[in-house]
């Protein structure tokens, strides 16, 4: 399979503190994978290098083989920030459209994606609300729809699922899930909820700015001879100490 | 289209906010009219000396609501020991109104009041030539007409740079750019659709002060009526991209605000309504480089003294300048979240 993303000696740091440092990571192509740890170590701007809206101070950052960042790249990639970037003087509706008429659709197609993003977030019935009036939950919705709206090869969500309740967060999971069996999308995602963790086909544990291990959650669980991904998690961090 | 959509959202959203936009277009008009009446404060009778001047005209004068007190003969001084505000004689055919001019805007209230109420009584028939002579300073003293055009393009400057710089900055703020710069959108497009959005909000405001100015509180108008909206249109895209880029360095709205004292404040007094002449050159040199300088001297120039476009082409030719290079450095500044 090929790797989709891939990152090479990627390094960062703000000022003195060094925020990632030599990250190597390879993602295939049709693979949910998940970036676990806890905040501030980094998956955020990780993730942000990935796309393009930040700069490795060394390092080289490809996605489907082209050097990020490129503008047509950006074409086949669904981003989803970890704060909700909405107009909340605009409705939902209204946000969907600006934000779907930013990449190149034909106006029926666009129409179809639309409604097709709304349906999948359970949103249909609340687009002609202004965001103003969206609860937390409804916010993050709203966000992954848009990731959803341009039909990109490549889905990299932060944090998608905090603020969602369990039955909708299930739903979306599903989703995922068939994005990457029929669609054949990547998907990377990232998480401090372990039991979301286990549901990637991928995982890399991140932490201070490093990955202290990456495989299938079958794999780690079994390298540190643990039951739970948590505990294989809190191992590793104890190795690396 | 890309900036079609963006325009057309941004449009959307100041539609929505709708004291923002009191503030765009009435709070001019209201400042406008409150300078306009503290300027133009004509509850006080203007008193008027007269020597040897037929009664007629006397009446007439007293009729415009002048308090009017006949001399047998009276000069300079007595003007300034009755505390009058000016004094009209006919001496040997000749009249001449000798202005105080203490209060500039006052003693062009009376000369205009005169020199139509001679015009009047004189008739068709000849008109009596009228000499002015002025006690303190001279005819070139008359405050709102000339402070008008100086305040027109203020408020145009003031509001334009406030609400476009707030406008991106909200858009900062919230993440809404950055998420932006994960669309395939590129930096030209983004700066220009809020150059055009901003833009057309900004030339509804222009006209709408010109003309009420114009309109209702009769500021003198001796130049074209264009020129005045081309001056203003394009200060206002001088506010409109130094707002956006200013944007940049602030992180909440207070932030921006308080660029108010810096960057606008200044340009009140270098505008032209106290004199730069006399300033050292180093601070004259200072006034060189604020947009509101430029807009006012070739305001004047059209509102107060009737000049066409070759005359202010300069100072259109600054503007430009400035617009053009707020735009390149707001190119280079979101750099800071996306190379390309």
């Amino acid at each position: 399979m090929n790797a989709s993303i891939e990152l090479k000696n990627v390094s960062k740091s703000f000022g003195k503190k060094t925020v990632l440092q030599e990250i190597n990571l390879s993602i295939a192509e049709g693979q949910i994978y998940g970036l676990i740890g806890p905040s501030g170590s980094g998956k955020t701007t990780l993730v942000k290098m990935i796309v393009g809206i930040d700069a490795p101070d060394s390092g080289t950052v490809r996605v489907l083989d082209v050097k990020v960042p490129d503008l047509e790249l950006l074409n086949e990639i669904g981003y989803m920030a970890q704060s909700d970037a909405l107009y909340p003087e605009l409705t939902g509706k209204e946000n969907l459209d600006f934000f779907a008429s930013l990449y190149p659709m034909k106006k029926s197609h666009m129409k179809k994606r639309i409604a097709y993003a709304a349906d999948l977030v359970k949103l249909s019935g609340d687009l002609g609300k202004k965001v103003s009036a969206y609860s937390g939950g409804m916010k993050r919705r709203l966000s992954l729809a848009i990731a959803l709206v341009h039909d990109p090869k490549i889905l990299i969500l932060d944090e998608p699922t905090v603020g969602i309740d369990p039955e909708l967060r299930v739903a979306i999971w599903n989703e995922l899930f068939h994005l990457k069996s029929e669609q054949q999308k990547t998907i990377l995602i990232t998480t401090h909820v372990m039991d979301e963790a286990e549901k990637c086909d991928q995982v890399a544990m991140v932490r201070d700015g490093a990955i202290l291990a990456s495989g299938t959650p079958a794999e780690l669980k079994r390298h540190y001879g643990v039951n739970q991904l948590e505990e294989a998690f809190l191992k590793a961090g104890r190795e690396q100490r | 289209m890309r900036i079609a959509a963006l325009v057309r959202r941004i449009i959307k959203q100041m539609l929505r906010d709708k004291r923002t936009l009191a503030l765009l277009f009435l709070a001019p008009l209201f400042v406008l009219t409150l300078m306009y009446f503290f300027f133009n404060g004509n509850t006080v009778q203007p008193e008027l000396g007269t020597v040897n001047v037929p009664e007629s005209l006397a009446m007439a004068l007293e009729e415009r609501g002048m308090i009017i007190t006949s001399y047998g003969q009276a000069t300079e001084e007595t003007v300034i020991e009755e505390d009058l505000d000016g004094l009209l004689a006919l001496e040997s055919g000749r009249m001449t109104l000798t202005l105080l001019n203490d209060d500039p805007s006052l003693a062009k209230n009376l000369l205009a009041q005169v020199s139509q109420t001679v015009l009047l009584a004189s008739g068709q028939t000849q008109p009596i030539p009228l000499e002015i002579a002025y006690i303190y300073g001279s005819s070139d003293t008359e405050f709102f007409d000339v402070l008008s055009p100086v305040l027109i393009g203020f408020f145009v400057f003031f509001f334009v740079f406030l609400i476009s710089g707030i406008g991106l900055l909200k858009e900062r703020v919230s993440g809404t750019l950055e998420r932006l710069m994960a669309t395939p959108i590129r930096k030209g497009e983004l700066i220009a659709a809020y150059l055009i959005g901003f833009g057309i909000f900004a030339v509804i405001q222009t006209v709408i002060v010109v003309a009420f100015s114009i309109t209702v509180l009769d500021v003198v108008l001796v130049g074209s009526v264009w020129h005045v909206l081309l001056i203003n249109l394009l200060l206002a895209l001088v506010a409109l991209s130094l707002g956006i880029l200013l944007s940049t360095f602030a992180s909440s709205e207070f932030q921006m605000v308080q660029f108010i004292p810096i960057v606008v404040v200044p340009q009140i007094f270098f505008a032209g309504i106290f004199p730069v002449e006399g300033l050292a050159d180093w601070l004259q040199a200072i006034g060189r480089i604020m947009p509101i300088y430029y807009a006012a001297d070739a305001l004047k120039a059209v509102m107060y003294k009737g000049q066409g476009f070759s005359e202010i082409s300069g100072d259109l030719l600054a503007l430009v300048i400035f617009a053009s290079v707020f735009i390149v450095l707001n190119l280079v500044v979101l750099r800071r979240h996306r190379k390309l």
